[in-house]
């Protein structure tokens, strides 16, 4: 019996599926070949070396702020991980801040305090509306680079100091045997998790409630401080004092480095904000009724019903805009801080000219900061959904 | 019987809306007065800066050093036609003129309710516009041409934008529908397209456009189109999220009735289902120009002029020497970002209002 609508193999939909994912496969490829060969081609005509070899070769140029050893005869493959550590500074120290500020002005959003709420509105709609790159000149080339000058210094007792060429802070340096302090450190604050983990346990089971924080408190700070003694205290601290025209000793956090932390937390502070503000609105009212109700104070309230909701909104847009902000910090090349695109695909690139394969990493390291991102992001997602009903 | 009373109405006075909304409590009170210092600190000296004692005459930077404390406004003025053409020709920045009003009038009647024919005013915007402006601001046709190079200050900065919008909307909605697609190849290019882009700093992209486009294209590129090309593909992976997003808010009951009434992939997408999902996505788009045209501030690294870059100019420019001037630029600067993206933002704000309202029965 001969089918009436029998569809030839050649105009089903599975034949025409394959069809086209095979044209589109051999499109990209047709694609990469010839952008490869172009470059091959150039890269010879232009007498340009490639590989990584360049990696081990001596970089021969002095950076001003580095967490490891380095000088002008380290590598490229030093300044590569130079640069991803001051990246990882300036993220890190900015996330923190960037923090702080956005829950406060997310928080302030909602305050029953009028001026409060409208200064925090205000804030943000300024901040977000002008661009990152303007509020790091703004910082840097405006406010800094105005500050009195080593001599004038603004300080703060005999400890901190102020001044153009950055702020200097007193430096810890740590002597032998401060290994033990941080050994202690560590078995203070796993002993302290096993404590908290208990009483929760036990509060779960019992509904007795055991104060943590003094047993905690103890666990960590006796174990410190006897391995401190017993070390002959490892950790000295040398302190700023003006000599000549500079200062000496301490730490100091470069204006670059400062101007850099200030944009970038002031500036992802206001979308935090935002992201703050709507993940408590997003809180039904009947919730907070419920617990009051329930006779919770208003601080068990915030603590145990409205932050833990409110922080599953809140989690997965923070962690993107942490991650937008480790982004961003490569605005550091701008004002020459050394971060991973100054030194290696700024400074190195234009030595070297091995524009692909420096471009190539940097991109990775930034590529790898995202994924592992957003594998925490889907955890974390993954988590609080299955406490969900 | 008691006798009928109107009920006692309590008009909130000026001292009742104070205590209410800034003094209930001792904690607020304290609140209260610090924001007040607050206020006072910062907004006060911002005034007495650029307003007071600012310079506001005067055609050089003596003017300016004059009033040591203030604001150097006639840098600003001096200026202005480089704020906004950069160096373009002299004799033919009426063509920017003209390509600045057809965009201004293009968005009023898009964004102002109320006028007529909007799908056709928009269509005529994202086709024969880009065309008309590209001709007028190149030059050819008759027209002389300006070369790239010149150009700076506003212009560079929108041009930027719209194309990096524009060029990315095609794109973008075809990622979108990508990443949604059942064919395992076509989903996976996609993914990894959006998320490579996604992934890395614009700064870097910008980069690998100065310096790598030009070996993988085998030609040397002009430096504005290759900036061009890098915000165009940065900025499409955000847009294919965006649009993702519209097109998951759309119910499956669109999809199933597309396919009942025998319609095949391409046009229920194009009939059905696209229609609603960029209407729902509109607001987003919206927010996806904000960032991008603060984000156009990053070509000034790679040795643009676009406004920021005249700016910093400017504050290096030897005959404009004076302790204010750096700030006065980013004054300056930052206000007119701010007007724009702070308009959009609005606008957005009110986009989505009237969509719920149309979601509302």
């Amino acid at each position: 019996m001969p089918r009436a609508n029998h569809i030839p193999w050649w105009r089903t939909r599975r034949t025409q599926n394959v069809a086209f994912q095979v044209l589109l496969v051999v499109g990209v490829a047709v694609l990469g070949f010839v952008l490869v060969t172009n470059a091959m081609e150039t890269i010879q005509r232009q007498n340009i070396a490639t590989g990584f070899r360049f990696l081990n070769n001596t970089a021969g140029f002095d950076i001003v702020q580095t967490l490891i050893p380095y000088n002008e005869t380290s590598t490229y493959a030093r300044v590569l991980l130079v640069g991803v550590l001051n990246t990882l500074v300036v993220a890190s120290i900015g996330i923190v801040f960037a923090t702080l500020l956005g829950f406060v002005i997310g928080i302030g959003q909602l305050s029953s305090n009028w001026l409060v709420a409208k200064l925090c509105r205000a804030y943000v709609e300024i901040v977000r509306n002008v661009p990152l790159l303007l509020q790091i000149f703004f910082w840097y080339f405006a406010v800094l680079r105005a500050l009195p000058g080593p001599r004038e210094s603004w300080g703060l007792g005999d400890a901190v100091f102020l001044n153009s060429r950055g702020l200097y802070l007193p430096g810890p340096h740590t002597d032998q045997g401060f290994g033990f302090v941080l050994l202690a450190l560590a078995a203070g604050v796993v002993g302290s998790f096993l404590v908290a983990a208990r009483a929760r346990r036990v509060r779960e089971v019992t509904g007795v409630v055991t104060p943590v924080l003094p047993l905690v408190l103890t666990l960590i700070v006796v174990p410190v401080a006897i391995a401190s003694a017993a070390a002959g205290f490892p950790v000295t601290f040398s302190w700023p004092a003006l000599s000549g025209l500079n200062f000496d000793g301490g730490t100091v956090v470069l204006p670059e480095l400062m101007a850099l932390i200030v944009a970038l937390a002031t500036y992802t502070a206001s979308y935090i904000g935002e992201i703050v503000r709507a993940g408590i609105q997003g809180v039904s009212r009947g919730q907070m009724e419920a617990s009051q109700a329930m006779g919770l104070s208003r601080g068990q309230t915030l603590r145990l019903v409205i932050v833990p909701q409110a922080m599953r909104q809140i989690i997965p847009p923070l962690t993107s805009q942490y991650l937008n902000l480790t982004k961003n910090s490569s605005l550091a090349v701008a004002i020459a801080y050394p971060d991973l695109v100054s030194v290696f695909a700024g400074t190195s690139l234009s030595q070297t000219g091995q524009a692909i394969e420096i471009i190539a990493i940097t991109m990775a390291v930034y590529l790898t900061l995202s994924l592992l991102t957003s594998a925490f992001m889907n955890w974390y997602n993954a988590r609080v959904a299955l406490t969900e009903r | 019987m008691t006798q009928r009373r109107p009920p006692r109405v309590v008009m909130p006075g000026p001292v009742e809306w104070l205590r209410d909304n800034l003094f209930s409590s001792p904690l607020n009170a304290l609140l209260t007065v610090l924001a007040l210092f607050l206020v006072y600190w910062i907004v006060v000296p911002f005034f007495q800066w650029a307003i007071v004692d600012a310079a506001w005459s005067g055609t050089t930077r003596e003017a300016c050093l004059a009033r040591e404390n203030g604001a150097c406004w006639p840098f600003i003025i001096q200026r202005i036609d480089q704020f906004i053409y950069g160096f373009y020709d002299l004799a033919q920045r009426w063509r920017v003129d003209l390509t600045l009003a057809g965009l201004a009038a293009g968005l009023m009647w898009l964004t102002l309710p109320g006028l007529p024919a909007k799908r056709g005013v928009g269509a005529v915007m994202l086709t024969a516009f880009p065309v008309v402006a590209f001709v007028l601001l190149v030059g050819g046709v008759g027209l002389e041409r300006v070369p790239t190079e010149r150009w700076g200050g506003l212009i560079i900065t929108l041009v930027v934008a719209v194309v990096g919008i524009v060029a990315s909307l095609p794109l973008g909605i075809l990622l979108a529908l990508g990443r949604r697609s059942e064919l395992p190849v076509v989903k996976g290019l996609s993914v990894a397209f959006i998320e490579f882009w996604r992934g890395v700093p614009l700064i870097t992209v910008l980069f690998m456009a100065a310096n790598m486009l030009p070996l993988f294209m085998g030609v040397s590129v002009n430096k504005l189109l290759a900036a061009l090309i890098a915000v165009a593909l940065f900025s499409s992976a955000y847009m294919a999220e965006v649009i993702r997003g519209g097109l998951q808010a759309i119910p499956k009951g669109q999809y199933e009735a597309a396919a009942a009434m025998g319609l095949g992939y391409w046009q229920s997408m194009i009939f059905i289902i696209l229609p609603q999902a960029l209407r729902l996505s509109l607001p987003n788009i919206v927010g996806n120009f904000i960032g991008l045209l603060k984000d156009t501030s990053l070509v000034s690294i790679i040795g643009f002029f676009d406004l920021l870059g005249i700016a910093q100019a400017g504050t290096a420019d030897a005959a404009w020497a004076t302790p204010n001037t750096a700030l006065t630029g980013y004054a300056f600067v930052g206000a007119v970002y701010w007007a724009m993206c702070f308009s959009m933002s609005r606008y957005s704000k009110h986009l989505e209002g009237v969509l719920a309202s149309g979601e509302k029965r």
